[in-house]
């Protein structure tokens, strides 16, 4: 059985970026595909070949690389991450008093997309809230195990002497009015239940973003409100998703063919992104194995240094002097992922997550299977 | 006195700012005063000066101030005075007209009381803005003359912004008090609660001669219009001969006999005067002298004799004798019926024979060479009629009546010789004064402009302003309407004329039949309102110029001599015709005459015209002088700094209006670089050749131009804010969208128009490409997570208004709160009061105003029965109570529930959207956002738009919107897309460079639903989605079984009747070609309106219980089903004396 080099396999594994089209975006690693070769799934080869990176990792924004993964698989964490993994939000708000001149649908709306935040644990505990169905209006009613309440109590004044600065010609709401401005931290979290106990005395639940602007009023405006917020899923709308985005990109490569030197390697490198493109000074050494650098040595040449910063803008593609001399792909199974949270979770926790939920899945898909083998 | 000192120290934080302070600012609309100033490009600051003055709507507003100001002092001078026909002695003299400011009809006879009234109020309460008329007069009382001042004669409507508005000279802060939006462009009327707009009517100009061949008859007619008269003359070729026609001559009258009734004895003179000393003129005419010979006509006597005879009476005067004095009657006729404009000193009828003389000569002329026929659609040869003409000649006929019924009142009382008091007319004077109030606003209600006088009858003169969007509302200002008959299919009129540059929009005219009729003006356009002649006319012979009377027809016509024409009546002669000109232009730029005056030279006809005019559309150009544009830094640093203003640059000769004839008769250059030797004047920006609607595309001149025209219709239905005071506004039907966006990538008209400030839209990220067949026939493939997070969220209010009506019988309906049931379901919504509560929930069939009303209304009932049903909500989607108005109409005084419901709607599939380059598509699919394709940041598009809309659209400004939009996201600047300029696309495929992305604006994605990367790239980047009004919630209809009309008992028809879906003509057309019989049957029957008869056989009459009346037996009564249509077309044919026999025979027979 021939088995195939190293370099065929990395050529395999390569999508290539063409002036117009992308071409073999799709893998080939599976049974069947490649004559006499043996693709099957292997657990030993996977271990030896998978590898995570991690590039950076801040609450809010971390990225790493999946290296020697399916495209498949890359592909469901990332929508795993989008829409399937829970998070808090507001989801009923019950106006008391709304005479601020947003209106209350409008007002509900903006307080479902605030990112809510709170101790993990606590959080882990909720329940879902079954929502109450046509059949059977009264079901679904909001308990301590799958709600939490929260409420928000404004009133807009005048400052003392605001009237009188006002009628002075000052126009600064800030010397003029209190409670103008309704921000997210204004919003206030009431435990009830066995709240009480398993979420303790730390931080309860919040805003992420403090200064998120709800609603501007005017003395005489006032809004008071209860606020229901339940768990969800980013599946059934966007404020359950608990990421800004999730996505991944490939690693870009750049294969220089034929060496580019002196005026056109400077060109070549502000094809790309500062860093991309490094520039070196011809060796004797190259000039001996390459005839067309013969004579060019301490010219600058160009090399790549840092693939991973390109942008694929393909700019270097357009100038037809490079048109022979360059090569753009990206690899196949390394996926630069990026997450960003909105807060409720850390980042590289939602990512474990998502591998939780997708392997919930597919123990789920598996009792299924047996179920009917059965 | 901690608290003194603080307030003696106190400063306020901020000065308050103005509308147009941004041009005062050091920053001029994104240039620092310290930035180099290039007169090429700069040029255009001269635009927003020139809107600071005069402003989008301003056409409007000045002729409403001169109609006020001037217009009505005028039409006051023409009817001086009221006589009695019975007292001689009696006489009432107006001595002038004002209108004071505006208040509420109760306040009007209030003294020294300052009404506190503001539009808004009236749009509120359903009241007319208006303010009374108050006149001066002097009438006899006995043997004493009495002065009155201050008489209130009536209510004007007051036009939004004119000078006599609360809201003239308000500033930002104040127009916020009175509770209107410093970005409306007012020039329109609150009638009755609502917003009413004079739209601009389009017209012949008038006092001009038109040469015209209809049906191979040469013809030059003028009407002429002044205050007292309105006619037209013709003089015609006919056989090759010259007449003049006129209605009130009974046939044509040679023109020779009429130039001699006019005074002109001599043959040869007639000749001259019309012909000149051309050859090929005199022998043309020369056969008109026959007549004179036939008819034995040598004198001014025989002439008028003649003329007399023909002249047709409109009224015989009682007990005159029958002997016509015909001679009389002739000059009466030639000086004040026949070419009324034209003035006749006592006898001497010298000034109109020539102009008699010379509309002979132009059908001569264009006998003689077929151009020279008149272009009826130039647009030198038209008239604009602005609100202020349109309200002079409505307020004329109602004063005019007003007068009339005045005198017919006092004639009544002075008929009787012996009084037992002494008669004081002024108790007669003010019952009238309702007619003038009513007249003119029962004419600005309904838009119907009947005036008697002129003999005319104008409906839709107004209209209702559209507020569907800021940009709906602008547009209709600046609206022209043509008084074409639509349905006609004449190409002429509707074509674009290229003396329109500059002057009305190119592309804003909507499609279908009104396409080409109704135009807009153009951003820089102005219409010039009357200006006095005389002091024109003093400056003409100041100048060197004769007086045409004093010249012969042989001088007249001479070699280089150039007659002078002032509204189109010759009243000069001049030998230098370009030094004349170019002196009287220096006198208009020095600003010796007003800047309107128009002068040009026609050297097809040896002629200089000078127009003061009312109704032309002129335009301001930088001037030209040597070779060099009068417009230099030095200024534009003034005008920066706000040292000079736009009527600066006019005063100073910098700057000049130009109308269409004067335009025509100049060489303008576009940009600074074109100037030569030639050039007169500069161009002061290209792209106001487009008008405000128009402005709001990018990049207009890279697209194919019906595209241009489709989005000025779309973009008058788009969904945005509409006003600052959209909130405090209770509208019949009102779009809002929750989150507008103002637009990435924007033009100059934009923040002129200060669309930027109330924009309907939101920039979305599109990708341009194919998914999933859902978008077919331009579909748009929307993201679900977009509209989760507030893309194309939209809200609808609509208004219900519940009078309470009183009744004859002294009763009146009423809110009845004891009719609250409180457990009762569908009153959950209504409060104590009876009526619903703000901010509750009503689903279809919930009651929301416990309203009943008498049944017996008829005066004198007592104990009377009441209709006590409460008011429920209809529609089948459930709205919210956003607002209830308690209120009281004005005039009657009846107590006014007016409701405002509220719907939030999201987008759903099919509801329509539209990028700015008439590209409209309906949402095919939403998709979830983890199902969509991805660029490398991650980024999702919110719209797909498949790539077969562009290449039979070609527009390609969308795709240089979408780049310069990319661009300008990625480097955080706003880009512009000005017609004829806008950020370049080099520059911008540069900075999407330098960002990382592809100079092409395409980008590799990622499919959302394999995770692999797309084979292509895809064009990816924010476009600016207008939302339409068309949404699928309002048009949503079916039906299974429903209401029938009770005529016919067929199905109704609509949605709003839950009508039934029709199968048409064409639907049963493709039953019968298939011979599905039975399924035809059933459509058209059965499921319509079957109905069960009882038809005699033998007679084949109806019956009924299987019983024939006619024969007076059952024997032969068949049972049988036919459409109720059927049945009652023979009943209606019998009711019409027609016997319809039914005949009947078996459908099987047997053999």
């Amino acid at each position: 059985m021939p088995r195939p080099g190293q370099e065929e396999l990395a050529q395999r594994n390569r999508v290539n970026v063409g002036l117009e089209t992308v071409t073999n975006q799709a893998s080939t690693d599976f049974p069947g595909h490649w004559p006499g070769e043996n693709h099957e799934w292997d657990l030993g080869y996977f271990r030896e070949n998978f590898k995570v990176q991690f590039h950076t990792n801040a609450p809010l924004d971390s990225s790493f690389s999946l290296i020697g993964i399916d495209t498949s698989i890359a592909n469901a964490f990332r929508r795993i991450l989008l829409a399937e993994i829970p998070t808090v939000a507001i989801e009923y708000v019950y106006m008391k008093q709304n005479t601020s001149i947003i209106q209350d649908e409008v007002l509900a709306h903006r307080l479902g997309l605030i990112p809510l935040t709170a101790d993990r644990k606590a959080l882990s505990w909720m329940k879902w809230y079954k929502k109450p169905t046509d059949e059977d209006p009264g079901s679904g009613s909001p308990s301590d195990y799958n709600t939490l309440m929260l409420t928000l109590d404004k009133k807009c004044e005048w400052q003392e002497g605001g009237l009188d600065r006002a009628a002075r010609g000052e126009t600064d709401p800030e010397r003029l009015y209190k409670n103008h401005n309704i921000y997210a931290r204004d919003l206030e979290w009431h435990k009830f239940g066995q709240q009480v106990e398993i979420w303790g005395d730390g931080e309860g639940l919040r805003a992420v973003h403090p200064d998120i602007l709800i609603v501007k009023m005017r003395p005489g405006q006032e809004i008071s409100m209860q606020l229901h917020a339940i768990k969800g899923i980013g599946q059934d709308h966007a404020k359950f998703s608990p990421v800004a985005t999730a996505s991944y990109r490939l690693l870009p490569t750049i294969d220089i063919l034929k060496p580019i030197v002196s005026a056109d390697a400077k060109k070549f490198a502000r094809c790309f992104p500062k860093g991309v493109i490094g520039l070196e000074p011809v060796t004797a050494e190259d000039a001996k194995k390459d005839p067309e650098l013969r004579g060019k040595e301490g010219e600058a040449k160009a090399v790549v240094k840092n693939a991973m910063r390109d942008t694929v803008s393909r700019e270097c593609l357009r100038h037809p002097e490079f048109a022979d001399k360059v090569k753009l792909g990206r690899v196949r199974n390394h996926f630069i992922f990026r997450v960003e949270s909105t807060g409720q979770w850390n980042s590289d926790e939602l990512f474990l997550e998502s591998v939780k939920l997708l392997k919930i899945k597919c123990q789920k898909v598996r009792r299924g299977l047996d179920e009917m083998m059965k | 006195m901690s608290d003194a000192n603080a307030q003696e120290e106190y400063q306020p934080s901020k000065p308050h700012k103005d509308e147009f302070s941004a041009l005062l600012e050091p920053f001029y609309y994104g240039k620092s005063m310290t930035d180099p100033i290039n007169t090429a490009e700069d040029k255009w600051n001269l635009l927003p000066a020139f809107l600071k003055v005069k402003g989008l709507v301003k056409q409007h507003i000045d002729s409403y101030n001169y109609f006020v100001d001037v217009g009505l002092r005028k039409i006051i001078q023409a009817n001086r005075v009221v006589r009695s026909d019975f007292d001689p002695k009696f006489q009432l003299t107006y001595t002038d007209i004002r209108i004071e400011r505006p208040n509420r009809q109760e306040e009007e006879d209030l003294e020294n009381h300052r009404s506190s009234v503001t539009p808004n109020e009236c749009r509120l309460r359903d009241m007319t803005y208006a303010a009374p008329i108050v006149v001066d007069i002097i009438y006899t009382r006995g043997n004493t003359r009495v002065k009155r001042t201050g008489v209130k004669i009536g209510r004007l409507p007051i036009m939004l912004k004119s000078n006599k508005c609360v809201l003239s000279g308000k500033n930002d802060r104040d127009m916020a008090g009175l509770e209107e939006c410093p970005l409306d462009p007012g020039g329109y009327f609150v009638v009755r609660g609502q917003e009413k707009v004079i739209l601009v009517q389009e017209q012949l100009n008038k006092n001009r001669v038109v040469v015209e061949s209809a049906k191979g008859i040469m013809q030059a007619s003028v009407t002429s219009s002044t205050h007292e008269r309105r006619t037209k003359t013709y003089v015609i070729q006919k056989k090759g001969l010259m007449y003049l026609r006129h209605n009130t001559l009974s046939e044509e009258v040679p023109i020779v006999i009429v130039l001699k009734a006019l005074g002109v004895n001599s043959d040869k003179e007639i000749l001259l005067m019309v012909a000149g000393e051309d050859s090929a003129y005199q022998d043309a005419f020369a056969v008109n002298f026959e007549i004179c010979g036939r008819e034995n006509i040598h004198t001014q006597e025989r002439a008028l004799e003649f003329i007399g005879h023909r002249v047709r009476l409109s009224k015989k005067p009682p007990g005159a004798s029958r002997l016509r004095n015909y001679h009389l009657e002739a000059i009466e006729c030639l000086s004040s019926v026949i070419l009324p404009h034209v003035p006749v000193n006592g006898t001497n009828f010298r000034q109109k024979a020539i102009y008699l003389a010379f509309m002979a000569r132009r059908v001569l002329m264009a006998i003689q060479d077929p151009k020279l026929v008149d272009d009826r659609d130039y647009v030198g040869n038209k008239r604009l009629e602005l609100a202020g003409q349109m309200l002079a000649l409505l307020f004329e006929d109602c004063f005019k009546r007003f007068n009339h019924d005045f005198k017919l009142s006092i004639d009544k009382v002075l008929k009787k010789q012996l009084r037992a008091q002494e008669f004081d007319a002024f108790s007669h004077f003010s019952v009238h004064k309702n007619h003038i109030t009513l007249g003119v606003e029962r004419a600005l209600a309904t838009g119907n402009w009947s005036l008697k006088r002129f003999k005319m009858d104008r409906a839709g003169v107004t209209h209702v302003l559209s507020r569907l969007s800021y940009v709906a509302a602008l547009g209709m200002m600046t609206r022209i309407t043509s008084q074409f008959e639509k349905t006609r299919k004449v190409a002429g009129p509707r074509a674009i004329q290229p003396s329109q540059f500059g002057m009305l929009c190119l592309a804003d005219t909507p499609e279908g039949e009104a396409c080409g009729l109704v135009k807009n003006l153009a951003l820089m356009t102005h219409i010039t309102t009357e200006d006095d002649e005389e002091p024109i006319r003093k400056l003409v012979f100041d100048l060197g110029a004769e007086d045409i009377c004093n010249y012969t027809g042989e001088e007249m016509h001479g070699e280089g001599v150039y007659s002078i024409f002032l509204n189109g009546t010759p009243i000069a002669v001049t030998y230098g015709p370009k030094r004349f000109l170019n002196t009287f232009r220096r006198l208009r730029r020095m600003g010796r005459i007003s800047e309107f005056t128009s002068i040009t030279i026609n050297h097809h006809y040896n002629s200089v015209h000078i127009a003061t005019d009312e109704g032309r559309i002129c335009r301001p150009l930088i001037v030209v002088e040597n070779g060099r544009s009068k417009v230099t830094a030095r200024y534009l640093k003034a005008l920066r700094k706000g040292n000079m203003d736009f009527d600066s640059f006019l005063s100073r000769g910098l700057v000049e209006y130009v109308d269409v004839n004067e335009e025509n008769d100049s060489n303008i250059a576009c940009y600074e670089n074109e100037i030569n030797q030639y050039t007169t004047h500069l161009e002061i920006e290209p792209f106001t050749i487009l008008g405000a609607v128009a402005g709001l595309i990018p990049y207009p001149h890279h697209n194919q131009s019906p595209r241009n025209t489709y989005q000025c219709a779309m973009g008058k239905q788009a969904i945005g804010a509409i006003a600052y005071n959209q909130f405090t506004r209770i509208d019949t039907l009102l779009y809002l969208m929750v989150y507008p966006q103002k637009p990435m990538v924007k033009s100059r008209t934009i923040e002129l128009t200060k669309y930027d400030k109330l924009p309907a839209g939101q920039s979305a990220t599109v990708a341009v490409m194919s998914y999933s067949g859902y978008d077919i026939e331009d579909a748009l493939i929307l993201n679900k997570a977009s509209c989760d997070r507030g893309f194309g969220r939209c809200q609808v209010f609509k208004k219900t208004v519940q009078p309470l009506k009183s009744y004859p019988n002294g009763t009146s309906d009423r809110v009845n709160s004891a009719l609250l049931e409180r457990d009762n379901p569908k009153h959950h919504a209504i409060g104590e009061d009876g009526i619903v509560q703000v901010g509750r929930k009503l689903e279809q069939g919930d009651a929301f105003l416990l309203k009943s009303s008498p049944l017996d209304t008829a005066p004198g009932m007592t104990n009377v029965r009441w209709n006590e049903k409460p008011l429920t909500y209809k529609l089948p989607d459930c709205s919210y109570v956003d607002k209830v108005c308690i209120t009281e109409n004005e005039s009657a005084g009846t107590p006014l529930i007016k409701l405002l419901m509220r719907q939030t709607r999201r987008p759903e599939l099919g509801d329509k959207f539209s990028s700015r380059h008439g590209q409209k598509g309906v949402v095919g699919l939403i998709v979830p956002q983890e199902d969509m394709p991805f660029n490398d940041q991650g980024i999702n598009p919110d719209i797909i738009m498949n790539p077969h809309g562009f290449p039979s659209r070609m527009t390609v400004g969308k795709m240089m919107e979408l780049l310069s939009g990319k661009a300008g996201v990625l480097d955080g600047s706003l880009q512009y897309g000005t017609a004829f300029g806008g950020s370049k696309v080099e520059d911008m495929a540069d900075m999407l460079l330098q960002h990382g992305f592809s100079y092409s604006g395409k980008d590799y994605l990622t499919s959302g639903l394999t995770g692999e990367a797309l084979a292509f790239y895809v064009f990816f980047g924010p476009i600016y989605y207008q939302k339409l009004k068309h949404m699928v919630q309002d048009k949503m209809h079916s039906r299974s079984r429903g209401p029938r009309a009770i005529l016919t008992r067929q199905p109704t028809e609509g949605r709003a009747r839950e009508g039934g879906l029709r199968l048409g003509e064409m639907e049963r057309d493709c039953l019968i070609a298939y011979g599905a019989s039975q399924l035809l049957l059933e459509r058209l029957m059965l499921s319509s309106d079957a109905h069960e008869v009882d038809i005699c056989e033998k007679c084949g009459q109806m019956g009924y219980h299987g019983y024939c009346r006619l024969c007076d037996s059952d024997v032969a009564v068949r049972h049988l089903t036919m459409p109720y249509a059927a049945k009652l077309l023979i009943q209606e044919l019998a009711s019409m004396n027609v016997k319809v026999v039914i005949g009947l025979e078996d459908e099987f027979p047997r053999e």
